[in-house]
């Protein structure tokens, strides 16, 4: 059998060419352009050397905030939505009344733009006509209520806990399906030995589950790094640039004809993703040699 | 024991019924306030509205360029959506089958876009370059083109799995490449396309940013940016921000209600795999 004959090199160039010319060649250009003064204002473009990155890494620029900030919600978001997911797998997959209607609720924010879900809190979480600040006075809880999403102190917080509601699901059905393909076996043999729940979990759940915590926490972070949607609808990276994270800061340089600068946070956040993704495979496959 | 049991179980429905409240007050608010009057909804709460404004729904889909938003929406999802499975099943028939060095190569080129994150303002350049700036099918090509990897990713692997026999066999037979990968192939890719076509769909459908960068002017609007455009317009009038919000929210809550166990396995399918 022929093999270039019969698969033909062809058939890949629809996907190919979209790759190339929608996705790989803008991100080349952009590490180009991330050494220019290219801008909205002016049609030459001048070769900068490092003046972007320096003002990227100087010490006194907000730049870094959105860099610890884009870290700080990756890192914080994906820890809260693989423990309460996993939380909420073992919850449903125990015999409780009306699992399956449970699950498809938790996972139904899922389905919704990230858009209206963010709607949605933005008028739930306002300081003076929102529902929770109205619940917590009802209920004599007047102490707790905040301006959730324009003070500095919880707009950050307040955002993780939107999007642990709205992602926490998606890891939820992962989890369940990575349980159910537990032998039952395993708990029985670890009940006759006397295992009480949180043993069971440490010895026989964990270690089945590795792979799909593993898939959950890339998952997770490499949707952490990228987050845009959420953080714009939110608080449009507000109080200040408290809450400003780098897609958000490429978007609001890319508005105001920055786009040298815009370039320049897009590739470094590129970088950023590759080198995690790096360093999450090579740390998957050593598990996988023992 | 029998008691300590009963407890245990309790205790359990509670927290599994608590966390499903924490999940649907939200709706709940947002559907009881889209029936108030404008002052009745200034305070977002619970309280029933004295009569229930039927006509709020009515002056959203007048003033909020709904409809339009969802014409969009549907031809830019269902377009991009067929365009990526073509494109994805051929290169992944190829890359799954060939052992050559170049289609490896180009294998793990595809793969790399699965975490990378576009440049969107080069990606703006090149789309005005090659004159799709601002045109809906430049935003269906543009779609079409950030979902080729992971597609491209989830087809691979189903092709993997069916036996080589069958091309050898179709080989025998007289087929050549068109013949095997549309006759004997695709047949078997329909399970990988409803996937693709749920994932895919749902993702554009949702999808905000794209819009906020490529396109301008209210006709071309998909629905995602009809409602913020229409939140930005009528910030105080929540009651009609409401309504808005449902009429949007329900068409994929009604395919997520018919279409569970569908959406579920093609969102996780793509994880589970990877």
């Amino acid at each position: 059998m022929n093999e270039k004959k019969i698969y033909p090199w062809y058939f890949m160039t629809g996907a190919v060419l979209l790759f190339l010319m929608l996705f790989l060649i803008p991100s080349m250009m952009g590490i180009f352009y991330s050494f220019t003064d290219w801008n909205r204002y002016d049609d030459n473009v001048n070769f900068v050397g490092l003046k972007n990155f320096q003002k990227v890494f100087s010490g006194n620029s907000n730049y870094l905030l959105f860099i610890k900030n884009t870290l700080a919600f990756t890192v914080i978001s994906t820890f809260v939505k693989t423990v309460l997911a996993l939380a909420l797998a073992i919850l449903f997959t125990e015999k409780i009344k009306l699992a399956n209607l449970h699950r498809a609720i938790a996972f139904a924010p899922q389905v919704m733009s990230m858009l209206v879900v963010g709607l949605v809190f933005k008028a739930m979480l306002h300081p003076s006509t929102g529902f929770l600040n109205i619940f917590l006075r009802a209920i004599g809880l007047e102490a707790l209520t905040r301006d959730w999403l324009g003070s500095i102190d919880t707009a950050f917080g307040t955002i993780i806990c939107v999007d642990v509601w709205k992602g926490v699901g998606y890891g939820m059905v992962i989890f369940i399906a990575g349980l159910q393909a537990i032998p039952k076996e395993y708990y029985e043999a670890a009940e006759i030995d006397g295992a009480g729940f949180w043993a069971k979990v440490g010895n026989v759940m964990i270690p089945f589950l590795l792979p799909t915590i593993t898939v959950n926490i890339v998952l997770s972070i490499s949707y952490g790094l990228r987050v845009f949607d959420i953080v714009y609808v939110l608080t449009n990276g507000g109080p200040g640039y408290a809450t400003d994270v780098m897609n958000t800061v490429v978007f609001s340089e890319f508005s105001s004809g920055n786009y040298a600068m815009g370039s320049t946070v897009a590739s470094l956040l590129a970088l950023l993703t590759l080198a995690v993704s790096i360093a999450i495979t090579r740390t998957a496959n050593r598990k996988e040699v023992y | 024991m029998r008691k300590k049991r009963f407890f245990k179980r309790l205790f359990q429905n509670l927290v599994a019924w608590l966390l499903s409240i924490v999940i649907i007050v939200p709706f709940l608010i947002v559907l009881v306030n889209s029936f108030k009057s404008q002052g009745e909804a200034y305070l977002m709460d619970f309280t029933l509205p004295e009569k229930f404004l039927i006509e709020n729904y009515q002056t959203v889909i007048e003033r909020g360029h709904l409809l339009k938003g969802f014409v969009n929406s549907f031809s830019y999802a269902f377009f991009s959506t067929i365009l990526v499975i073509i494109a994805a099943f051929l290169a992944a028939f190829v890359a799954a089958r060939a052992k050559r060095r170049s289609v490896q190569i180009i294998y793990y080129f595809l793969i790399a876009g699965i975490a990378l994150p576009v440049n969107n303002i080069t990606l703006m350049r090149v789309m005005s370059f090659l004159g799709l700036l601002n045109t809906r099918i430049g935003i269906i090509i543009l779609y079409a083109a950030m979902a080729v990897p992971i597609s491209f990713f989830i087809s691979h692997g189903f092709v993997t799995g069916i036996p080589r026999e069958l091309d050898e066999a179709a080989v025998i037979d007289g087929c050549g490449p068109w013949g095997l990968f549309s006759r004997v192939i695709c047949p078997l890719m329909k399970p990988v396309a409803a996937t693709l076509f749920v994932l895919n769909f749902m993702g554009t459908w949702n999808d905000f940013t794209m819009a906020i960068y490529y396109l301008n002017g209210s006709d071309k609007m998909p629905v995602t940016l009809a409602v913020y455009n229409f939140f930005g317009q009528y910030t105080q009038s929540w009651n009609l921000v409401c309504a808005d919000i449902i009429l949007t929210v329900l068409p994929v809550l009604v395919v997520y209600v018919l279409g569970q166990k569908y959406i579920v396995s093609g969102m996780t399918s793509g994880a589970v795999k990877g």
